[in-house]
C-alpha cells in the first residue's frame, strides 16, 4: 500500500503520545524513564522519515546525536534513581513531593 | 515518482506491520505492572523501530539504535531494576493519581494533531534515495556517508557530544555513590 | 442762651469729672496712711467728739480737697441752674406756652439710611437716625427749672451734711453725675437719649445708695435698687423697640405728631407699647410691684434720698408718661391700667407708712404713695395735674427729707422716731420747715400740696374710663382715703418727732443742736416753695391757673378731639371740701393720738388687732415674698440652672466642636482601618486566596508539573497549527 510521509508523522506522534502518557502516569520512576526513551525514539523516527523524504543525510546524523544524548540522559537518570532509592527506599514518584506547597 | 510517497506495495505493508508492533510494544511499556516487563517491551519496541529505520535506508542509524539503545541503555535499565529491590516495587499501584486526567488529556490533544498530521499536504520534494549513500557523488554506502558527514561537517557537535558523554559518566558516578563522606 | 441748652447737663458732667479726678488723687495721697473704712456707724464717744452721723473712728475729719470739691460740686449745678433759667427766659415763657420748641442738635449719633417698613407694621417716617439732640419745650423747661434749682439746694445742704465724711469728693462726684444724667433724661429729644439718661440715673442711684459700701444694708440696697430698676428698664426698652417698629423714628416730634395725626393706624398697637413703657415707669418711679427698692434706698445718705428719691429720679417715670401722653391717650386700656396701679400703690404704701418707725422709711413710703397719685392723675387723663404734683412734691418732699436729715444730724444718727420726741424747741428751724412741708403734703389749703392734690382728685372724679364706668369714683375714693392716711401718718411723724417728751438717751439729748446754715437755708427755701409753689395751678381761677396752659402744647390734640371732663364749679368746691375734711380728720387724729396721748391709743389698737399690725409693720411681707420666690428661687435655683445651661448649651460649642472632632477622627480612623487597611489587606487576602488556589498546583510532584507543561505546549502548538 502507499505509505506517505503523513503516515510516518502519525506513527511518530502516536509513539510520542504514548511515551508522554507514560511519563505523566507511571508511578515507578524507572518506568517513567523508559517512557522518556520512548519519546526520544519517536523523535528519531520522525527525523529519519524526513531525512528520507528530503534525501538529506542531516536527519540521520542528527538522529545519531539524539541517541547519544539519550544514552547519557539514561545514565544520569538511572544514577539518580539509585540515589533516590538509597535516600527514600522507594521508587514511588508520588512520594517525592518535598517541594510540595 | 511522487516524493511524498515513501514506500509502496509490500514495503508499505511491512511498514504498517512494523509500526503497529512498535506501537503495541510501546503501549505495553506504559501499561505493564512489572518494570522488567516494561523494560523488555521497550526493548522490543526499539527493535521494531530499528527495522523501520532500515526500511528507510537509514541503516547506520538502525544499527546504532540496536547497539546503543537495546544493547546499552536497556541493559542499564535492567541492571538498575535488579539493583532496586523488586519487593518494594511490586505492591505498587501502577498508575498514580492523575491517570484520569492524563487519559482525558491525550485524546483531546491527540485528535486534532492526528488529523492535521494525517491530512497535511506537504509540498512535493524531489526525492533521491541514493543521496543517502553518497559521498561527494560516489555511492559508498550509508555508513560511510554518515560518517563522512559526521566528521567533516558536524565535527563540532560530534566532539561536544563526546564531552557530554564524559560529563554524563562523571555525573552518574558521582550520583551513584552511597554518600560523599564515605568516599575514599 | 437758648442755643446753649446742651451746656445745662454738661456743667454737672464736668463737675463729676473734676470731682472724681480730685477724689482719686486725694485717695492716693492718703492711701498709705490709714485703711479705715468709711461711714461705719460711730460709737458714742466719737459722736460726742464730732457730733456727726457720718463721723469716723479716726482723727481725720477733713477730707482732702474739701474746698475744691465743694466749689466744683455746687458751682457746676449753680451754673446749670442759671443756664436753665437763662435758656427758658431766652425762649420766653409765653412762647413756650404757645408751643415753642427749641431743639439743639449736637451731633448725629447713630446715622443710618432710609427707613423701610419693618415687617408688616406701618411705619416709615423718612430717613431715620438718632441724634444727640436736646429739646426745650414747656415740659422740659418746667422740669429743668425745678430739677436744677432743687438740686442746687441739695448740693448746698450736702456741704454741711457730708462735711466730715471721708468720701466727700466721691459723694459730690456721684451727685454731679446724677445731675448730668437727670438733665439728659429731661432734655432729650428722642427716646434713645432719654433712655441714656434713664440708665444714668439708675446707675447713680445705685452708686449713691451704696455710698457707704462697707455697710451691708447700704450695699444690698443699692443692688436691690438697680436690679428692680432693671426689670422696669426691660419693659421700657421693649416699648422703645415697639415705637421704633411702629413709627420708624425715635424722635419725639416725629413720633408724637405722627401718632396724633393718624390715631386709627397706631391705636391698635398702643396698648402694648404703652404698657411696656409703663413698666419702665413703674420701675423707676417705684410703683407696685416694683416699689420695694425705695424704702431700702433710705440706707443711703439723706440728701441722696431727698434729691433722687423724692424730687427728681423717681419723677422721671411720671415725666416719661407725660411726655408720651399722645401715645397713652391713644390707648384707653393702658390708661386704665396706669390709673389703677397708681391708685392701688397710693393706698398700699400709705397703709404701710402709718406703722413705720424709721423717720426716713415713713417718708419713703410717702413718696411711693405720692407717686401713685401722680400716675393716677395721668391715668385719668390729667397729665398736667400729674406734673403739677411732681413740682409741688419736689418742693415739700425734698424739704421733708432734708429736715429729717437735719433731725438725724441733731440726734447724731438716731432715726427711730420712738426714740425721738420734744425736739421742737431744740431745733426750731428744722421743726418749722418740717411742719410747713407736712402741711403741704397733707393737702392743707393754701399750701402747695393742696392745689396739686386737689387738681388730681377732681380730675379723677371727673374722669371717664372706657369700659369701666364707675372706676373713676372708686379710684377717687381710694385717692381720698390715701389723702387722709397721708395726713395722718405725716402728722404722726411730726408728733412723734417734735412733740411730747424726748424718749432717747441722755447723752444724745445733751448733744442736740441745730444744723449749720448750709443745711438750714435750703430748708427754709424749700419750705417757702412748699407754700407758694402751688399757686401756679389754681384750678378755677382764670388768672390763677398758669401751669395748665403752660403745659398745654404737650398735649397734642388727637383727632377726633375727645371732650375733656370738666367739673362744674359747685362740684369742684364740694370735692375740695371733701379732701380738706379728710386731711383735717387725719391731722386731728394723729395729733390726738401721738402728741397728746403719746401714742397710747395706737398701741391699744395694735394690741386689739395684732395680725393687722404685724402685716402692716412687715410691709405686707412683700419683700419676704420676693426674697423667697425670686431671690431664692431664681437666683439660687436659677444659678444651678444657669450652671447646667452653661455646661450643656453654652459649652455646647466647645463640647460640640470636641465631639465633632472626635467624630471626624473616628471617621478618619475608621477610614484608615477599614478602607485603607481594607484595601491593603484585601489585596493581600485576595492574593492569598489566589495563592491557596495555586498552591494546590504545587504538588511537588514532577509528573503533575509535566502534565501542565505538556498541556501548555500542546496548546501552543495547536494554536500555531490551526491558526497560521
Amino acid at each position: 500500500m502507499t505509505v506517505t510521509i503523513n503516515h510516518f508523522l502519525v506513527v511518530s506522534f502516536l509513539l510520542f503520545a504514548i511515551g508522554f502518557f507514560g511519563v505523566l502516569v507511571r508511578r515507578n520512576f524507572l518506568t517513567v524513564l523508559m517512557s522518556v526513551e520512548l519519546m526520544l525514539n519517536a523523535v528519531n523516527l520522525n527525523l529519519i522519515a524526513f531525512s528520507r523524504r528530503l534525501s538529506d543525510l542531516t536527519g540521520q546524523v542528527f538522529s545519531v546525536f539524539v541517541i547519544t544524548i539519550a544514552a547519557g540522559e539514561a545514565a544520569i537518570g538511572l544514577a539518580l534513581t539509585i540515589s533516590l532509592f538509597r535516600q527514600r527506599k522507594t521508587l514511588n514518584v508520588e512520594e517525592a513531593d518535598v517541594l510540595k506547597g | 515518482m511522487g516524493s511524498n510517497l515513501l514506500l509502496t506495495g509490500g514495503a508499505g505493508g511491512l511498514f504498517v506491520a512494523l509500526a503497529l508492533l512498535a506501537l503495541g510494544c510501546a503501549v505495553a511499556v506504559v501499561v505493564a505492572k512489572n518494570p522488567v516487563h516494561s523494560a523488555l517491551f521497550l526493548l522490543a519496541s526499539f527493535l521494531w523501530v530499528a527495522c523501520i529505520f532500515i526500511l528507510q535506508q537509514a541503516e547506520f542509524v538502525g544499527a546504532v539504535q540496536i547497539l546503543v539503545y537495546a544493547g546499552g541503555i536497556m541493559v542499564l535499565f535492567l541492571f538498575v531494576i535488579m539493583l532496586v529491590h523488586q519487593r518494594t516495587v511490586r505492591g505498587l499501584v501502577t498508575f498514580q493519581n492523575q491517570w484520569d486526567f492524563a487519559l482525558l488529556f491525550l485524546p483531546v490533544f491527540l485528535a486534532p494533531f492526528l488529523y492535521v498530521l494525517g491530512t497535511e499536504k506537504l509540498p512535493e520534494v524531489a526525492s533521491n534515495p541514493d543521496a543517502l549513500r553518497m559521498v561527494d557523488g560516489r555511492i559508498v554506502g550509508n555508513t560511510k556517508a554518515v560518517s563522512w558527514l559526521l566528521y567533516r561537517d558536524y565535527l563540532l557537535p560530534f566532539e561536544v557530544a563526546s564531552i557530554f558523554l564524559l560529563v554524563a559518566m562523571i555525573g552518574a558516578v558521582v550520583l551513584g555513590k552511597r554518600s560523599l563522606e564515605k568516599m575514599d | 442762651m437758648k442755643e446753649l441748652i446742651w451746656a445745662i447737663p454738661l456743667f454737672p458732667l464736668a463737675g463729676f469729672l473734676v470731682n472724681g479726678f480730685l477724689y482719686l488723687a486725694g485717695m492716693r495721697r492718703r492711701g498709705e496712711r490709714e485703711r479705715h473704712p468709711e461711714g461705719v456707724q460711730p460709737a458714742v464717744e466719737s459722736v460726742k467728739e464730732h457730733g456727726h452721723p457720718h463721723a469716723h473712728l479716726h482723727p481725720e475729719t477733713h477730707p482732702p480737697f474739701k474746698s475744691a470739691h465743694t466749689i466744683v460740686g455746687t458751682v457746676s449745678v449753680a451754673l446749670s441752674c442759671l443756664f436753665a433759667f437763662g435758656a427758658i427766659f431766652d425762649v420766653g415763657w409765653k412762647s413756650l406756652a404757645h408751643g415753642a420748641v427749641q431743639i439743639v442738635t449736637l451731633y448725629r449719633w447713630i446715622p443710618l439710611g432710609v427707613n423701610q417698613s419693618v415687617g408688616h407694621v406701618p411705619g416709615p417716617l423718612g430717613d431715620w437716625f438718632v441724634d444727640v439732640a436736646f429739646r426745650l419745650d414747656s415740659l422740659s423747661a418746667l422740669m429743668i427749672a425745678f430739677v436744677t434749682f432743687v438740686g442746687f439746694l441739695i448740693h448746698v445742704y450736702s456741704v454741711g451734711y457730708m462735711g466730715h465724711d471721708r468720701g466727700y469728693g466721691r459723694y459730690f462726684a456721684y451727685l454731679n453725675l446724677f445731675m448730668f444724667a437727670m438733665l439728659v433724661l429731661v432734655l432729650a429729644d428722642n427716646f434713645l437719649l432719654l433712655f441714656v439718661g434713664w440708665e444714668g440715673v439708675g446707675l447713680c442711684s445705685y452708686l449713691l445708695i451704696g455710698y457707704d459700701y462697707h455697710k451691708k444694708t447700704a450695699a444690698d440696697a443699692g443692688k436691690k435698687a438697680f436690679v428692680v430698676n432693671r426689670i422696669g428698664d426691660f419693659g421700657f426698652i421693649l416699648g422703645i423697640f415697639g415705637i421704633f417698629a411702629l413709627f420708624g423714628s425715635l424722635e419725639f416730634t416725629k413720633v408724637f405728631s405722627a401718632a396724633a395725626a393718624d390715631p386709627a393706624r397706631y391705636a391698635p398697637y398702643m396698648t402694648l407699647v404703652c404698657l411696656c413703657l409703663f413698666l419702665g415707669a413703674c420701675g423707676k418711679s417705684a410703683q407696685f410691684p416694683l416699689y420695694v427698692w425705695l424704702p431700702d434706698a433710705m440706707a443711703g445718705p439723706t440728701p441722696v434720698s431727698a434729691l433722687i428719691h423724692a424730687a427728681t429720679m423717681v419723677t422721671a417715670g411720671v415725666y416719661m408718661v407725660v411726655r408720651c401722653n399722645v401715645l397713652f391717650r391713644l390707648s384707653p386700656r393702658a390708661l386704665v391700667v396706669v390709673a389703677i396701679i397708681g391708685a392701688f400703690t397710693a393706698v398700699f404704701a400709705a397703709t404701710i407708712g402709718i406703722v413705720q418707725n424709721d423717720i426716713k422709711k415713713v417718708l419713703a413710703y410717702s413718696t411711693v404713695s405720692q407717686l401713685g397719685y401722680m400716675f393716677l392723675a395721668c391715668g385719668a387723663g390729667a397729665f398736667v395735674a400729674g406734673i403739677f404734683h411732681v413740682l409741688t412734691h419736689a418742693f415739700f418732699k425734698a424739704c421733708l427729707f432734708l429736715g429729717s436729715g437735719s433731725v438725724i444730724h441733731a440726734l447724731a444718727g438716731e432715726q427711730d422716731v420712738r426714740k425721738m420726741g420734744g425736739l421742737a424747741p431744740k431745733i426750731p428751724t428744722t421743726y418749722r420747715t418740717f411742719l410747713i412741708a407736712t402741711l403741704a403734703i397733707s393737702g392743707v389749703p393754701f399750701f402747695a400740696g393742696f392745689f396739686s392734690k386737689d387738681a388730681i382728685l377732681s380730675a379723677v372724679y371727673e374722669a371717664r374710663f372706657e369700659g369701666v364706668p364707675s372706676l373713676a369714683k372708686v379710684l377717687w375714693a381710694a385717692a381720698l382715703v390715701t389723702a387722709g392716711l397721708t395726713a395722718f401718718y405725716m402728722f404722726r411723724l411730726v408728733s412723734l418727732t417734735f412733740y411730747g417728751k424726748y424718749r432717747g438717751t441722755e447723752e444724745r439729748e445733751a448733744a442736740i443742736h441745730e444744723s449749720p446754715k448750709s443745711m438750714t437755708i435750703p430748708l427754709i427755701i424749700l419750705a417757702a416753695l412748699s407754700i407758694v409753689g402751688g399757686y401756679v395751678g389754681i384750678e378755677f381761677v382764670d388768672w390763677g391757673n398758669l401751669i395748665k396752659p403752660f403745659l398745654s402744647p404737650i398735649l397734642l390734640p388727637i383727632a377726633p378731639e375727645a371732650a375733656e371732663g370738666h367739673a362744674a364749679l359747685g362740684r369742684e368746691i364740694a370735692l375740695m371740701a371733701a379732701s380738706v375734711a379728710v386731711a383735717g380728720a387725719g391731722i386731728l387724729l394723729a395729733w390726738t393720738w401721738y402728741a397728746k396721748r403719746q401714742g397710747r391709743p395706737a398701741e391699744r389698737l395694735a394690741q386689739r388687732w395684732p395680725g393687722v399690725y404685724r402685716v402692716l409693720s412687715n410691709k405686707y411681707y412683700v419683700d419676704e415674698f420676693y426674697e423667697a420666690v425670686f431671690v431664692e428661687g431664681f437666683a439660687k435655683e436659677g444659678g444651678a440652672f444657669l450652671w447646667d445651661f452653661d455646661a450643656t448649651v453654652v459649652d455646647l460649642i466647645p463640647n460640640g466642636a470636641a465631639a465633632v472632632t472626635r467624630g471626624l477622627s473616628w471617621v478618619a480612623a475608621a477610614f484608615d482601618e477599614y478602607v485603607v487597611d481594607g484595601l491593603v489587606n484585601g489585596v493581600a487576602n485576595t492574593l492569598q486566596a489566589a495563592y491557596q488556589g495555586f498552591r494546590k498546583a504545587e504538588t511537588g510532584r514532577v509528573q503533575n508539573y509535566a502534565l501542565f507543561m505538556g498541556g501548555g505546549l500542546f496548546a501552543i502548538v495547536a494554536v500555531y497549527l490551526f491558526f497560521r
